[in-house]
């Protein structure tokens, strides 16, 4: 596998996310909705925050009176520019921390975060790349989306955002008015007609990218990895995060 | 740090057999990997111990059937914060490979390298005296590929990220230096009983 490629211009990629641990500090939730009965959306001030690259994503913490503590990793659907940290949550049922941030949370509650996080999944905004997600794991896609347009970048960043139905797929019509491919598997809300993606719908998108980023559930991740390689992408050049299990 | 408002445990702690932050996943096993899933024939695979030792040594899979098999029976910890109790895994142990190839005194630790050019890096003595194992079974069955298979390198009592999937060679080397995740932020060591998730905690 090859290192991230970082440019020398990034000023933040020895220090903040770069090289330098991250720590908890806390967060204050400023605005809540639910874009979806099963999806909320927490927009947080972070205290003493650090630069993130988007891809990145915070640890999301919980404290009982007891001190026990429950903790799941989200990704930021915002960029770095964002004087918020968003995060979509997908409310698991019997997901003790997603059911918690979901049914309990309020505006102005306050939360312990730690990030960012992750420096494999994440884009440069200089490296001409394709995302391909999957439902929920749309979120990094937004991420680098808004960072895209922050920076005047936009013509790097390629994104196919898949999901069964328009009601799966959050983001879809930023994502759409941003020039996204909107794939429908079983129900249309676009001209194309539901269906699985294809090598050939995808391999067009493909050209010049160097690096692919597939985020989604294990089995979509799975599916995604081989179309791309099916579609002429280098195994090395696709960088994957996958959710399993959590809540 | 505060309480969290509204928050209380409502699961069983599982007889203090979850180390601090992880909860158990139950019958899940979720799969993480950073990397496309390479297809690994077994007759394609092997392993090799080089570096510093001895005598560097390759089995190819029908050789490290040969070799006295052992298993590991307890719990697996992810540092995405999930815990798998009781798993049972089948293969060989590291003690049996590197007893073959002759570990020199001045080798102290290990990078473990994957087919798909993944590391990670321990200390030896992390991976000796019956702590680690190359396994291609679990609970009875071939190990699959989005688990690692044909044979993946497992040291449970460190966060899952050090039993890299798909190992191809162990590399004995005398200073430390960190592998792929470790890189990219992630601790050195990895004991989930310490909580050592992230470079910077102690």
């Amino acid at each position: 596998m090859r290192e991230p490629a970082v440019s020398t211009d990034d000023s933040f990629a020895s220090t903040a996310s770069g090289v330098g641990a991250t720590t908890w500090t806390t967060g204050r939730i400023i605005t809540k909705d639910f874009p979806a009965p099963h999806l909320v959306r927490l927009r947080m001030h972070v205290e003493d925050r650090q630069r993130h690259w988007p891809g990145q994503h915070y640890l999301i913490r919980l404290r009982a009176p007891d001190d026990y503590t429950a903790q799941r990793s989200y990704s930021v659907a915002s960029d770095d520019s964002d004087p918020l940290v968003e995060f979509l949550v997908e409310r698991l049922p019997g997901g003790e921390v997603s059911e918690f941030l979901a049914d309990v949370a309020e505006v102005g509650d306050v939360l312990e975060l730690r990030g960012p996080i992750g420096r494999w999944f994440r884009w440069d905004t200089y490296t001409p790349a394709l995302c391909l997600v999957g439902g929920t794991g749309v979120v990094p896609a937004v991420s680098m989306t808004r960072a895209a347009r922050h920076h005047g970048r936009a013509d790097l960043l390629r994104v196919v955002a898949v999901a069964r139905t328009p009601d799966d797929l959050p983001y879809a019509e930023e994502l759409a008015q941003a020039g996204a491919s909107i794939v429908h598997t079983r129900e249309s809300s676009t001209a194309r007609p539901p269906g699985a993606l294809t090598a050939a719908e995808l391999a067009p998108l493909l050209e010049g990218v160097e690096l692919a980023y597939v985020c989604g559930s294990a089995r979509f991740a799975g599916f995604a990895e081989d179309l791309l390689v099916e579609s002429g992408l280098d195994p090395e050049a696709i960088r994957v995060e996958r959710f399993g299990v959590t809540g | 740090m505060p309480v969290t408002r509204g928050f209380s445990r409502r699961r069983p702690d599982s007889a203090g057999r979850l180390p601090p932050g992880q909860y158990d996943t139950g019958a899940g096993w979720p799969v993480l990997t950073a990397e496309a899933t390479p297809r690994i024939e077994r007759e394609a695979w092997s392993i090799g111990v080089d570096g510093l030792v001895d005598r560097p040594t390759t089995w190819t899979w029908d050789e490290v059937q040969q070799l006295p098999t052992s298993s590991y029976s307890g719990d697996i910890h992810c540092v995405t914060t999930w815990t798998k109790l009781d798993t049972v895994f089948t293969g060989v142990s590291l003690d049996t490979l590197l007893a073959a190839a002759g570990p020199q005194a001045e080798a102290a630790f290990v990078m473990a390298h994957s087919s798909t050019g993944y590391t990670t890096n321990l200390p030896l003595a992390d991976v000796t005296d019956g702590k680690a194992w190359v396994v291609w079974e679990f609970d009875g069955k071939p190990l699959t590929a989005e688990h690692g298979g044909p044979v993946r390198l497992l040291v449970p009592h460190l966060y899952f990220w050090k039993s890299a999937k798909w190992i191809s060679r162990l590399e004995l080397i005398a200073q430390d230096r960190p592998g792929f995740w470790e890189s990219n932020g992630y601790h050195d060591r990895g004991d989930p009983w310490l909580e050592q998730r992230y470079q910077g905690d102690a």
